[in-house]
Formats: structure tokens, sequence, C-alpha cells
């Protein structure tokens, strides 16, 4: 069945973009005003959910040939890696630091090990999200 | 500096990139690359070997769930010594082994994965102090266990025989993990060393006896002890290389490990020393009679190896009355039983790998390893013969083996103990030298079997599918340097004692001083003494016995199937299976609807029972902030919307209200300044609309059910009760005083986490374990999905299971 969804499509290309900016966004801003890595993941999985709605599922992939499975696998493994990577520094399991650093174009900006651990779960809620909504629409 | 966490970590990494550089290296034998770990961790090893032989331990500890108790503390002494060195020993020569065993067309990536899997966790389970660290390394030796014996998992046998496995070792692992919380809860240590150092005062505990029957369980289990021994012949399904691995010479002696280990903890007390010994000697009679009648090779061998871990086992036993005596001079002489356990342990792991990788070669080269196919390969495989003969004869205890001196401690150690004066060992002592002596006997004729059916007699050329002929080289190189321990260790047993045994037995005896005191010289004649008379007449009568072999063997079919152990046990594992099936039936009806009721039901019932019974209830409406006008408006919205819902005609008017419900608890978020929250729900709503969306067309009619007025009060009841429960608790939570309040840590996140969302501090950094632990469930569901959907047998598809 093919529906003739011009306004849609036109649409979804600009504000796509929008909302994967805002995604962006809201995981970098999370540290210290509202976001982070879990409502990050949400709006980017709902980018890429309506890329799906507007256009059909071949076309998407391949344009963004991504097996999300393997994204959320990867998330996974970043986010318990992390955990285990204060122990190399003879601190407890899943201990978290900070420091400021002056960087060129930033200025004073602060870095954090959660960043890392929030990108996996970003990256893990990205890709459970649409792993579940392909493999629903795709079942016949 | 070589760290035996480094030890721990290496072969899981390398576990990890095996998938990849198979990949890679398509054409060559991916074993040659494994092969190097075990090598590299055994130099390592062998390298601390002169300073722990004086008395040096190593112990590092890293943090890792410090609240908790719980830390990674690896600790190397003399009996974690003993078991690394035969894990990475015996795992080189048995990956080298694997690599003419194994063509390149089997799905190597897998092998080797879950063989460094279990090498990792078998050096976790010898080196970790903590108790909880051990367990999870335990459980992982089974899991890798169960892989590994399915790894021809198209057979039926092979994934029937891994289910016995795993369910009887992780049964008796969940047995012994209750022990050690029991330990835990006595002593206030999860560690090894500090439970020895303060056991003393605990010994009158109520939990002491139970805590040491549940740990006995997890070792008798893994251990493969009499009952439980049902498992160790049906896991031959496995590869070879892993059964001369994991079920002969390592995974098996994790059970063994742990007695000794717990030695300092338990022993001299009469249950631990009349249970390990007494389930040590029905285990070794047990498995000798048993070996007797196999016609496989293997099971024989199985049989044995059950057999022959009694045997440490009972030995463990009786040495651990020597702690009952304390320190003496007397007492030493008891002590020497835990000695020969330590020194049969690495002999039988010596002969017994041997004798499992020439079963190997003849399976593999001959296509049988049935004894009533074979005959006479002495002449066509004389490599293969020389290894089998020394691996036999030194399980037979044999002179010119090492199996000889261990054995005659053995019968040694048996004659001893009936000198002791305590635990009514007037009386019954004297079972342990007849048993001994009586399961020697069996061993001898079961030894003869091996060497006489399948090496001598007349060959059968006309059973076999392949011509005989000699193995390749590779493959014999690993037991002939087996062989090799063998006969070395009869010559030079004393520099074995010296520097492996004695450090081991210091820590067996932690409270006896000087382990120099506890090693005794090994000679091979040490004058006419009752242990050297017992194995002359082990030679006399087994030889007897081999040759009336037809005419006693009849014997056996005495033993009615029917009250087997694997009857009970088969019979227990499909009445389980009805019974469940039964009950599960019962209640699950495949209607979300029964399901909510299920779990609102359960709700009620715990929290707001909780509340009800801890008198938790109480609010100070006073305290509560005023109610303003748009609040009310907006719970107006929503309970219209709500009773709206139940009247609604179709499916799509419902959903629609189910979204205005969704969207005016974000505005409520927005209200009372919940940015985060609010976000969150918006997108929620928005992703499960997809969701309803797609699932749309798969859901039935929307139609009026048809349920009685009974049924429709009690859902009533239900739902209103759950409402009040839910408006209770958190009209109670505000005055909920009965913890300590945690909201400094939200004050300071900035300093702490150098957060300023409070929110996201308590995910990433607070609460971090349970985030990550979330992220993992939600992968688990996504996957559950994924699987349910893509993978499901489509209904014209075959049963494979079944083969």
């Amino acid at each position: 069945m093919k529906i003739n969804d011009v306004i849609l499509r036109t649409v979804t290309r600009i504000v796509v973009f929008i909302i994967l900016t805002f995604g962006v966004y809201l995981f970098l801003s999370g540290h210290n005003t509202p976001g982070g890595g879990f409502i990050g993941g949400l709006v980017l999985a709902s980018a890429i959910v309506l890329l799906y709605l507007s256009n059909d599922i071949e076309t998407v992939q391949r344009s963004l040939p991504l097996d999300f499975k393997l994204v959320a696998a990867f998330g996974v493994l970043l986010a318990t890696v992390t955990g285990f990577g204060s122990l190399i520094f003879g601190v407890p399991f899943m201990s978290q630091t900070f420091a400021y650093f002056d960087l060129p174009v930033f200025g004073k900006t602060e870095l954090t090990t959660v960043t890392i651990f929030e990108a996996g779960v970003a990256l893990a809620v990205v890709g459970v999200v649409v792993t579940i909504i392909l493999s629903i629409s795709e079942d016949e | 500096m070589f760290s035996v966490t480094f030890a721990i970590i290496l072969p899981f990494i390398i576990a990890a990139f095996v998938p990849f550089i198979y990949r890679r290296f398509k054409y060559m034998h991916i074993g040659w690359l494994v092969m190097l770990v075990p090598i590299t961790l055994f130099v390592m090893l062998a390298m601390l070997i002169p300073s722990v032989a004086g008395g040096k331990t190593y112990i590092h500890t890293y943090n890792w769930i410090p609240s908790l108790n719980i830390n990674f503390t690896t600790y190397l002494d003399g009996l974690s010594m003993i078991l690394g060195l035969l894990i990475t020993g015996v795992g080189s020569l048995v990956i080298l082994y694997s690599i003419y065993y194994l063509s390149t067309k089997e799905s190597l990536q897998h092998f080797y994965c879950y063989l460094l899997l279990f090498m990792g966790a078998m050096l976790g389970v010898v080196f970790s102090d903590n108790l909880m660290v051990l367990y999870v390394f335990w459980e992982l030796t089974s899991v890798s266990s169960f892989l590994l014996i399915a790894f021809w998992n198209h057979r039926k046998a092979s994934r029937l025989g891994a289910q016995k496995a795993m369910l009887i070792t992780v049964g008796g692992g969940i047995a012994m993990l209750i022990g050690f919380i029991m330990l835990h809860n006595m002593t206030g240590s999860f560690s090894i060393r500090e439970i020895i150092a303060s056991i003393g005062d605990f010994t009158d505990h109520a939990l002491f006896i139970p805590a040491m029957i549940l740990i006995l369980l997890g070792a008798f289990t893994k251990s493969a002890q009499f009952p439980f021994h049902i498992w160790l012949p049906d896991a031959m399904e496995a590869p070879t290389p892993v059964s001369a691995y994991l079920h002969s010479a390592t995974m098996v002696k994790a059970g063994i490990y742990l007695v000794a280990r717990f030695t300092p903890v338990f022993g001299g007390d009469q249950i631990w020393f009349w249970t390990v010994s007494g389930v040590g000697m029905i285990t070794l009679f047990w498995g000798s009679f048993n070996a007797v009648r196999q016609t496989d090779l293997k099971a024989l061998l199985a049989f044995s190896t059950v057999s022959q871990l009694g045997l440490i086992m009972s030995l463990l036993g009786l040495g651990s009355i020597a702690l009952q005596f304390g320190y003496s001079e007397d007492s030493i002489l008891y002590t020497q039983a835990t000695f020969a356990a330590l020194f049969h342990l690495i002999n039988h792991s010596t002969f017994k790998g041997a004798l499992f990788m020439v079963v190997g070669i003849v399976d593999h080269e001959l296509g049988t390893r049935d004894i009533r196919r074979l005959g006479g390969l002495m002449t066509f495989m004389p490599f293969t013969f020389t290894v089998g003969v020394i691996g036999s004869l030194s399980m037979a205890g044999m002179p010119l083996f090492n199996g000889f001196l261990s054995k005659e401690m053995f019968f040694a150690a048996t004659v001893q103990i009936m000198n002791a004066e305590v635990f009514s060992l007037q009386s019954f002592g004297i079972v342990f030298p007849i048993v001994a002596w009586v399961a020697s006997v069996l061993t001898f004729v079961y030894c003869m079997i091996i060497i006489f059916k399948t090496f001598l007699g007349p060959v059968q050329p006309e059973k076999l599918d392949k011509p005989l002929h000699e193995a390749p080289m590779g493959m014999l190189i690993s037991p002939l340097i087996l062989s090799v321990f063998v006969v070395g260790i009869f010559f030079f047993p004393n520099l074995l004692g010296a520097y492996i045994l004695k450090p081991a037995m210091g820590s067996i005896y932690p409270t006896f001083g000087d382990p120099a005191n506890l090693t005794p010289d090994i000679y091979a004649w040490h004058g006419v003494k009752p242990e050297l008379l017992m194995t002359i007449g082990v030679i006399l009568v087994g030889g007897l016995l081999y040759r009336l072999l037809k005419k006693w063997k009849p014997v056996y079919g005495l033993l009615s199937s029917r009250y087997t152990f694997n009857a009970l046990y088969n019979n227990f594992l499909s009445l389980a299976e009805s019974k469940s099936t039964v009950l599960t039936n019962k209640y699950m009806s495949g209607l979300l609807r029964d399901y909510l009721v299920y779990i609102y039901i359960f709700f009620i019932l715990t929290v707001g029972g909780f509340f009800f019974y801890s008198g938790a209830f109480s609010s100070a409406l006073s305290m509560d902030a005023p109610i303003q006008t748009f609040e009310v408006i907006l719970v107006g919205v929503m309970v219209i919307a709500a009773i709206a819902m139940l009247f609604s005609k179709s499916r799509m008017t419902a959903t629609l209200l189910n979204g205005v419900l969704g969207y005016s608890i974000a505005i409520f978020f927005v209200i009372f300044r919940a940015p985060d929250l609010a976000l969150t729900q918006l997108v929620v709503e928005s992703v499960t609309t997809v969701l309803f969306l797609l699932a749309f067309s798969y859901l039935p009619d929307w139609k009026k059910e048809a349920v009685s007025s009974k049924t429709k009060l009690i859902n009533a009841v239900i739902s209103i009760s759950v409402g009040a429960v839910v408006v209770l608790v958190a009209l109670a939570v505000l005055n909920y005083e009965r913890f300590e309040s945690i909201s400094t840590f939200f004050e300071d996140a900035y300093e702490l986490a150098g957060g300023a969302n409070i929110v996201n501090a308590i995910l990433g950094d607070f609460r971090g374990f349970d985030t990550m632990l979330e992220v993992v469930v939600l992968f688990i569901a996504g996957l559950g999905v994924y699987t349910m959907i893509k993978l499901r047998a489509k209904k014209e598809d075959e049963n494979i299971e079944n083969k």
C-alpha cells in the first residue's frame, strides 16, 4: 500500500533534524539542567521512529545502515564497562568522577565519567526502542 | 609484577576476542593462539612456586561493593597454587590435544570461547578469598561446563547430559550460597581468611551445623559425590578434551578444593568428619563397583573418576580429625591423610588426564570406544598403548607409577584412623580399611579391563569402521607429557612434597605451625607394613576377580534399574514438569486482564499490608501545600477521561482517552517543577502511541466481555483498593520517618557528583548501580521481543528438538 504523504515527508525532513539536535542537546545538558541519557536516548529514538514512519523501512535502512540490536548491545557494554573502569583506579565499582578543564573553544568545561555511562544508557535506549518497534512492524 | 587478578581476568578478555580473531584467521586452527593463555599463566604461576613454598602468600583487594562487604580479593597460597597449576598446566595440554582432536569444520570459536570462560572462572574459584566472588565464579564454572557438554547440541544425549549436570551442580551451588550467607551472619565477614581466624567463637552457633551441611552439599554436587554422582557419566557426551579437562582434572576438583579450604573452618567437628569421610568412602566404593560393568571406555573412566574423587574426599575427612586434637606429635599422624589427599589430587589429574586422552585417541581414530568392539590395539597403536598402560597401572596403584605412592598413603591413613579414640572410631573405624581395600580391588579389576580388553586379545577389524592406525604425533604429545609426570613423580616425589604440597598443608592446618613438620618424606619402599600387604592383596584378589569376571558379573543384574538414582532423578524431573504445567495452566489464562488482577492483588496485599501492619498510614494534611484551582481542574479532566474510557465504544477512543491521562500527568510534572519527568512522560507517550499504532491491526475486535456481576464487583473492589492504597501511600510518605533522610545527598549534589541536575546525579552517580542493571534489563526485554517475533517457529516448521 502506497500512501501519498508528501506533507508528512517534507515536514519530517526538517523536523527530524530539529528533534535529533534536541536529543543531543538534552543528552549533553543533562548534567546540570533537565535532560540526560535516558531522555536523550528516547528523543533520538523517536526521531528515528519518525523517519521510519514517513519513509518505508528499506529507504531508511539504506541511508542509516545500523543494526539497532548491536547499538543496544554496545550501549549496555559501555554502561557496564564504565562501572568496571573505576576498579582499575582502586575505587569501588561504579564510582564516578569529574574534573574541570580549560578547553580551547569551550572555555572552562566540566568533563565527567558519568557522561560515558550516560552515553551507554542513551545508546541502549535508542537501540532497544527502535529494535522493538521495527521487529513488531516487520512481523507478517 | 605478576598479579593474581590478572590471571583471572586474562582468560575472560581473550575469550571476548576469540570470535573476532577467529573471523580474521579462518584457515588457521585458533587453538594455537588460545594455548598461549594457559601457558603464559602456568609459567607465571610456576615462577612463584619458590616463594610460596617459603610460606609467602599473595593477597590483593579491589574494592568492588564495599558497602555490602563484597570485595574482589584474590589470595594465592599453597592450596590455591596446586589448583592453579593444574588448571593452567592441564589446560595447556588439553588445548594442544584439542587442536588435533577437533577439526576446523567444528565451530571452534564457540569451543575455545567456552573453554577460556571456564578457565577464568575456575581460576576465579581457587584464587578468590571473598565468598560472594567465589560463588559467582563457582556458578560460572557450572555454566561453562553446561555449554561445553552441549557443544554437539544437535545430539539429544548431549543436551540432556548438559541439563543434568547443570541442574545438579547449580542446585548444590545455591545450597552453598545459603551456607555462605549463614557464615556471614555468624561471623560478619565474607572473607575466608577472616572467617578462619574468628570461627573458633562460633562453633556453638545455631547456624554452624546448617551452614556446614549446605556448603558440603555444594562441594558434593560439584565433585560428583554419592548420590549426586549421576551427572558425571552423562557429562561424557562432551568432546573428550572437555572430559579430560573439566570432568576429571579441574572442575570436579572444585568440590575437593572447597572442602580443603573449609577444613580449618569446620574441621575437627564430628559431623564434618563423618559426612566427608563417609560420603567419600561410599562414593569410592560405588564408583569403582559401577565402573567394572561399563562397556563404554569413557563411561568406565567417568565412574572411575567418581570413585577417585570419593577417595580424595574421604582422605580430607580423615585428615580433618587432626584439628580435633590440636597440634601434637600424635595428631601429625592424622594430618598425613590430608597430605595423601593433596598428593593423590595431583596424581589423579596426571594419570586420569592421560587415560581420557588415550580413550579420546581410540575413539577419534577408530570411531568407537566400546570395549566389545576393541581389542589387540597394542601392535597398531604402540604409543597410545604405552600411555594407556602407564595410566591404568598408576590408577590401580602399582609400583613405578605415582598412583602407587598415594594409594599406599591412603591405605596407611585408613589403618591409622582406627587408633583414634574419638567420634566412636574404636567401634566403627574398622570400616575404613575394609571399604578402601574392597574398592581398590575393584579399581584394579577395571584397570585390567582397560588394558586387556582394549589393547590385548584378538583384533576385531570387522567390527571397526576405520582401519587400524596410530594417532598423529600432535595428539600424542599431551598424553605422553602427562605419563612422563606419572613416572617422574614416582621417582622424585619429595620434590613435589617440598615445593607444592608443603605450603598447601600450611593453608589447611594454619594453626599447626611450620608446615615442614606436616610434610613427610615419601618413600616407595618403607618396609613390610599393613599398606604394602594390602596392595599385595589387591593384586592377588583383583587378578583372580578379573579372571573370573564372567562368573560374577551377573551380580549387576540384581540391581533393578527402577530403583537407581538416575531413575529417581528422571522421575523427579518429569513429575516436577507435569505438576508445574498443571499449576501454571491453572492461573495463566492468557488474558492480560487476569494478570493485571494478580499484580494488583499482590500490590494491595504487600504494599498496603506493610503500611497497615507497620502503622505507617498517617497523614497530617495541615502540613501539605494548599491546592490550587488549576490543579483541581486538571484532576477533573483526568477523572472524566478515566471514567469515559469505561464507556467508550471503540478502541481508538479508549486509546485517545488514555493519552489524555498521560499528557495530563505530564502537565502535572510541569506544574510541580519536574521538567525532567515531564519531558520523559511526553516522549514516552509519543513512542507508546507509535507502538500502539503498530499493534493495532493485531488486536482482536473491541467488544463487551460477558462477565458475571460477581466478577465485576470483585474487579471494582480491587481497582478501588489499588487507587486507595496509592493515595494513602502518597500521603503517608510525606511524614514517613523510619529511614534517615537522604536529602543531604541532593543538596550537595554539585559538590558530590559535579552536577546541578539532581535527577541525573541520582541516576548516574548515587544510584548508578540501579541504572546499570535497568539498562541491562531493558536490553534483555528488547532482545526478548525481537527473538519472540523473529525466531518463533512457524506452524509448518519441523520440530528440531528431538532428533
